[in-house]
């Protein structure tokens, strides 16, 4: 993917209104709820803000409510009750300035299989009541690598393809706020470090950025806040790197000269444990403690000294995302 | 009212049909054109002429009618269908684009094609049979009239559809059927009291009679009852598709 393109793309989507008070959230839920015709509730009084121009992941295990959350957003589904503004327009009264602004990349790859790529990227932008613009087409064709698939038809297209045409399709009316639901599951590493590229791209030109994912890693790579949706419910929302900070707990393997049958009864005032056949021994402590009385890894190694104990190696290893959410999920159900 | 969303629609649904012009313009156009051989040349030059009209020209606007239902409602309901098929409603859903806007864009397409095939229709009847039209306004009137409230329907129908055996269960089982006992190849006259009566409550007999009058001036209804019918009709179909949307049935869970 050329640099240029997705440059001349994030200028094109720059938000000509960026004075605009950072501090109001661009979307607003107050209240969500959803049951469905069957009578299982999908949401349950979600409460959530989204901040002007960031990229906000929302993790949750499957059936959690992602897609609800985002298709009752984007009007895909009706709301049983409570309230959605998306800059402060009323999702469902004031629909038409709502939608204008939302561009949504759906999780299934979903499009009309004998169109070509620039008229089904083409036939979007009408949709969403603007002008024909071919040059800004070619633009978002081009940040996709798109741009000499142009007079494909999609059948014919890969499914990493597809999915950039599903990106193509949504910034095609350059949105304000932009839904990526699973936006590269069935993708390979190098597109997904691609679209990557482009979101921030797209998150640096002023727009905001919801994605759900099942790729941790994903969140962990991108996301400036992430919010946890587990049975309907959102868990938890916090800075990424705050949370971060405030869950994931470290631990600290020192590789012993000589293994250990056991771990001496004077480091019993330690979190200890003895792994490897007792040639490894893991320290765990808070992550989120600051300086060595916090972490308490300078009196320990003082007092392996005084109990004989010697080391040859040692490392730390800092809790995943994916071990928090897991535990959080795990913690909630 | 926002037209670069109608437009869309519209183009991309006309662009359908240009991608596939042989189902959708020229199999009709054979098949009619066999109803003429068959019915017309065949069959018809051994029918004693009906209110001074021959039998291959009286059968022409039942033909071109029955045309223009089952290709509404096909083009109509195929249309909004595929989508929900394919699952790329949900672009059309989470547009800014109004109830009225969608319906405007998918069956004025629908519509467009059932009246252009209509003509060429017509035009390939011209071929078979002397034609008169004795008022053309009229018969363009009712062409439009009838091409919108059946696209409306079909509309209807692929909404209401969840697999493409339903899509095919009205065309097939209500449509034909109604146009066949509707009086497209004979008059009422020619039929028992009975069934005169019964056929009464079949609808398409007003849009076919209507039609058959724009052409010849005769008629087994009045005028009047025909446009009240296709009228009825149409507010009918326009009151189903509002219900639809408003409660989001078969569109938004």
């Amino acid at each position: 993917m050329e640099p240029s393109s997705l440059n001349d793309l994030a200028a094109s989507l720059a938000d000509p209104d960026a004075s605009r008070a950072a501090a109001e959230p661009v979307i607003r839920i107050t209240g969500l709820d959803k049951t469905y015709a069957g009578g299982f509730r999908a949401l349950k009084a979600v409460d959530l803000s989204i901040r002007r121009g960031e990229i906000f992941a929302l993790l949750g295990p499957n059936g959690a409510g992602k897609t609800t959350l985002i298709s009752v957003v984007c009007g895909l589904v009706n709301p049983t009750a409570g309230e959605v503004r998306v800059d402060g327009f009323d999702s469902v009264r004031d629909y038409r300035q709502a939608r204008a602004l939302i561009g949504l990349v759906p999780q299934e790859l979903t499009n009309e299989a004998f169109e070509t790529v620039w008229n089904t990227v083409s036939f979007s932008r009408g949709l969403f009541g603007k002008s024909p613009d071919p040059g800004h087409i070619e633009r978002v064709l081009k940040s996709l690598t798109l741009w000499d698939k142009r007079d494909n038809r999609l059948i014919t297209l890969s499914g990493g393809m597809k999915r950039r045409v599903l990106i193509a399709k949504a910034l095609s009316h350059e949105p304000r706020i932009l839904f990526l639901d699973e936006p590269t599951a069935g993708v390979d590493v190098e597109l997904r470090r691609e679209m990557w590229n482009v979101v921030r791209q797209l998150r640096d030109s002023g727009v905001t950025i919801i994605l759900t994912t099942h790729y941790i890693e994903e969140a962990e790579e991108m996301a400036d806040r992430i919010g946890v949706i587990n049975g309907g419910q959102i868990v938890l929302v916090e800075e990424k790197a705050a949370l971060m900070r405030k869950l994931g707990s470290k631990q600290l393997t020192l590789h012993l000269h000589s293994p250990l049958a056991a771990v001496p009864a004077r480091l019993s005032g330690y979190d200890l444990q003895l792994a490897n056949e007792g040639s490894e021994l893991i320290y765990s402590y808070d992550g989120a403690s600051d300086g060595e009385e916090g972490s308490g890894i300078t009196a320990l190694l003082g007092d392996l000294d005084a109990a004989g104990i010697a080391f040859k190696d040692l490392h730390t290893r800092q809790s995943s995302l994916e071990d928090i959410f897991v535990d959080l999920v795990k913690e909630r159900s | 009212m926002n037209l670069y969303p109608v437009r869309a629609i519209y183009a991309a649904e006309m662009a359908r049909t240009r991608r596939t012009l042989l189902q959708s313009i020229v199999s009709p156009v054979i098949s009619t054109s066999l109803y003429f051989v068959v019915f017309g040349a065949a069959i018809g030059s051994r029918i004693s002429e009906i209110d001074g009209v021959s039998y291959g020209a009286f059968i022409v606007p039942g033909l071109i009618m029955l045309m223009l239902l089952t290709q509404s409602v096909s083009n109509a309901s195929f249309g909004i269908f595929f989508p929900k098929f394919s699952g790329s409603i949900y672009e059309l859903l989470s547009a800014p684009i109004s109830h009225v806007e969608i319906v405007i864009g998918y069956v004025g397409a629908a519509a467009t094609k059932s009246i252009v095939l209509g003509l060429i229709i017509l035009a390939t009847a011209g071929l078979f049979v002397p034609l008169e039209i004795a008022h053309p306004l009229w018969m363009l009137t009712f062409l439009l009239l009838t091409a919108v409230t059946f696209s409306l329907l079909g509309f209807i129908i692929g909404i209401w559809a969840d697999g493409f055996d339903k899509l095919q269960l009205v065309p097939l089982l209500v449509i034909t059927p109604l146009t066949f006992l509707g009086g497209s190849f004979y008059s009422i006259d020619m039929l028992p009291p009975v069934w005169q009566t019964l056929t009464l409550f079949n609808p398409v007999l007003y849009l076919v009679s209507g039609f058959r009058w724009s052409f010849y001036g005769i008629s087994d209804v009045s005028l009047l009852a025909s446009v009240t019918m296709i009228l009825v009709f149409l507010a009918l179909c326009l009151a189903v598709i509002a219900w639809m949307f408003r409660t989001g049935y078969r569109l938004k869970p």
